[in-house]
């Protein structure tokens, strides 16, 4: 297998707060890896500091290396503002731009930095929306509001969204835990179908999605890397005996 | 069950109370209104609005709305953009620093904004009373309203939106400028709409500053009547009008002045009212579908 992203004892801080410690993970290239654990385990933290979001809380520092394609996101003269251009991400709570369109929503990262050829745009928002699946659903009311659809389809407009710049690596983070069985059928499906194009690193709470759609497993506890390998093999013959406790529901 | 005929009780006396300080509270603002309006309502007209000084007030409506205007011109971008400081990138030691100065300075009392104005342009440029002056002392006044007023409606604004414009790689001027002010906007508005109401019936500032004037301005560098000024100068006899006719036109004039404060802050409500009845309802609709039939 072939890495993507690479990190080397990366460590992040809220604060006095370590809420990653040390953590060593290899992240293959056109796969979905998940990372489960318990709440506030730093499993969110951590694909955080891979598009150096986590620098924008107030108070947060990040130490060690973070590697996309053998390149130190982290190096001085790195911009984080194109490691977010290849490192796409996908929130929680689904936060589409209320004051924009959903045509505008899927654009919003292009029009932002400056493309104004609308048949680009055009073209963008049908293949983004299509790729989200989600064309069908909206294609006639591309003018209404971001906010305006259901909160399984507002899931879907910001994985469009973030897929309409290209990335190259997708990180998602709980993005099905506000979201009802089938939109959660359906962000599954999709995840599926993007990973012959992308890397995915998908944060989730629930044991069962990451058994179900994930090629690799993490599993951190208290900020820590404690197993990773094949979801399979974590799953059912799991190295360590937190992993084992943790996916036999032992605590957690 | 003992307490409840009690609690009944003190909950109708707490009503009964509450409806009382409402009443009170609006007899001072009623009795303001009906005074205005029955003194003034009769002076009104075409000629009274469009006529300069002694037979109407034409030049002290235009003098006000010169200097709103000026005044806007000044005081809202800076506002605004202070306000976008401090909610945006002020998280640190200058933007606590702004952000008590601002503070300071709503707080000031108008007349200091006046001689502060009078001192440094009147005297010291040696611009004399004018409309540039007052305009001046006016966008001074506005300021901290309207920055204030920005910082809150910012503040307002979801934290997931910044995150998620960062996220696709919008450079952070950018997410503030397209992602955060345009959901603040409606706040903003109303923040600039109040501070205008509330410069255009400011008095103190004026009289240091803009002075007054009986004739149509013609010049910047002029001094000009302006409506509160107006006002001030036939209440208290600085005219050379009959006691009874200045009286009559500074009824006049302050019916004038309540309307268009009160029209402004009327808009405002009306605005703000719009805004939770769209929000989720419309969007800009940059662009139809156009070439998007599947």
């Amino acid at each position: 297998m072939e890495s993507k992203v690479v990190t080397q004892e990366l460590s992040a801080y809220f604060g006095d707060v370590h809420a990653v410690k040390g953590v060593d993970i290899s992240v293959p290239r056109n796969a979905i890896t998940a990372i489960i654990g318990p709440s506030g385990c730093g499993k969110s933290t951590l694909i955080r500091c891979m598009n150096r979001m986590h620098e924008v809380v107030k108070g947060s520092r990040v130490e060690g290396k973070v590697f996309l394609d053998g390149e130190d996101i982290y190096a001085p003269g790195s911009d984080a503002v194109e490691v977010r251009r290849k490192v796409g991400m996908v929130f929680q709570k689904p936060n589409p731009f209320p004051t924009m369109s959903i045509y505008d929503n899927v654009v919003a990262g292009l029009r932002l930095n400056g493309e104004r050829d609308w048949k680009k745009l055009d073209e963008t928002v049908e293949r983004s929306l299509k790729l989200a699946a989600l064309w069908d659903e909206v294609k006639g009311q591309l003018d209404a509001s971001g906010v305006s659809i259901s909160g399984g389809q507002q899931q879907r407009l910001c994985i469009a969204r973030a897929l309409a710049v290209q990335p190259e690596v997708l990180l998602l983070d709980e993005p099905c835990s506000a979201l009802d069985p089938i939109a959660t059928a359906k962000i599954e499906d999709l995840l599926f179908d993007l990973k012959d194009k992308y890397t995915i690193i998908i944060v989730t709470h629930n044991m069962q999605q990451a058994a179900r759609i994930s090629d690799y497993t993490a599993f951190m506890y208290m900020g820590e890397l404690i197993e990773f390998g094949v979801t399979k093999e974590l799953f059912e013959m799991p190295k360590k005996e937190l992993t084992e406790k943790y996916i036999t529901g032992r605590f957690g | 069950m003992r307490g409840y005929k009690l609690r009944k009780r003190i909950d109708t006396i707490a009503s009964l109370l509450a409806i009382g300080c409402v009443l009170a509270a609006l007899v001072p603002l009623v009795s303001i209104l009906w005074e205005v309006v029955s003194n003034g309502v009769a002076v009104l007209s075409w000629d009274f609005l469009t006529n300069r000084t002694a037979t109407g007030i034409g030049n002290a409506i235009l003098g006000s709305l010169q200097l709103v205007m000026y005044a806007s011109f000044m005081g809202l971008p800076v506002g605004i953009l202070t306000g976008i400081y401090i909610s945006e990138f002020g998280s640190n030691k200058v933007g606590s620093t702004v952000r008590f100065f601002n503070d300071v300075m709503a707080n000031f009392p108008s007349i200091v904004v006046g001689l502060l104005v009078y001192a440094a342009i009147v005297a010291y440029l040696n611009v004399g009373f004018s409309i540039v002056a007052g305009s001046a002392a006016l966008a001074i006044i506005m300021i901290p309203i309207v920055a204030s007023t920005t910082e809150e409606s910012l503040k307002m604004v979801p934290n997931s939106l910044r995150e998620g414009a960062l996220a696709l790689g919008v450079p952070r001027w950018k997410t503030v400028m397209k992602v955060v002010l345009s959901n603040g906007r409606s706040g903003v508005i109303t923040g600039a709409l109040l501070a205008i109401a509330r410069s255009a019936g400011e008095t103190a500032p004026l009289i240091l500053t803009a002075l007054f004037s009986t004739f149509w301005t013609t010049s910047l560098t002029e001094p000009t009547a302006a409506l509160p000024t107006l006002i001030f100068n036939y209440a208290m006899g600085n005219s050379q009008l009959t006691v009874d006719e200045a009286m009559r036109q500074a009824w006049g004039a302050a019916l004038v002045l309540i309307i268009l404060v009160l029209s402004l802050n009327v808009s405002v409500r009306l605005l703000s009212v719009r805004r939770f009845k769209k929000r989720g309802k419309e969007a800009k609709t940059w662009r139809a579908k156009l070439s998007l039939r599947s």
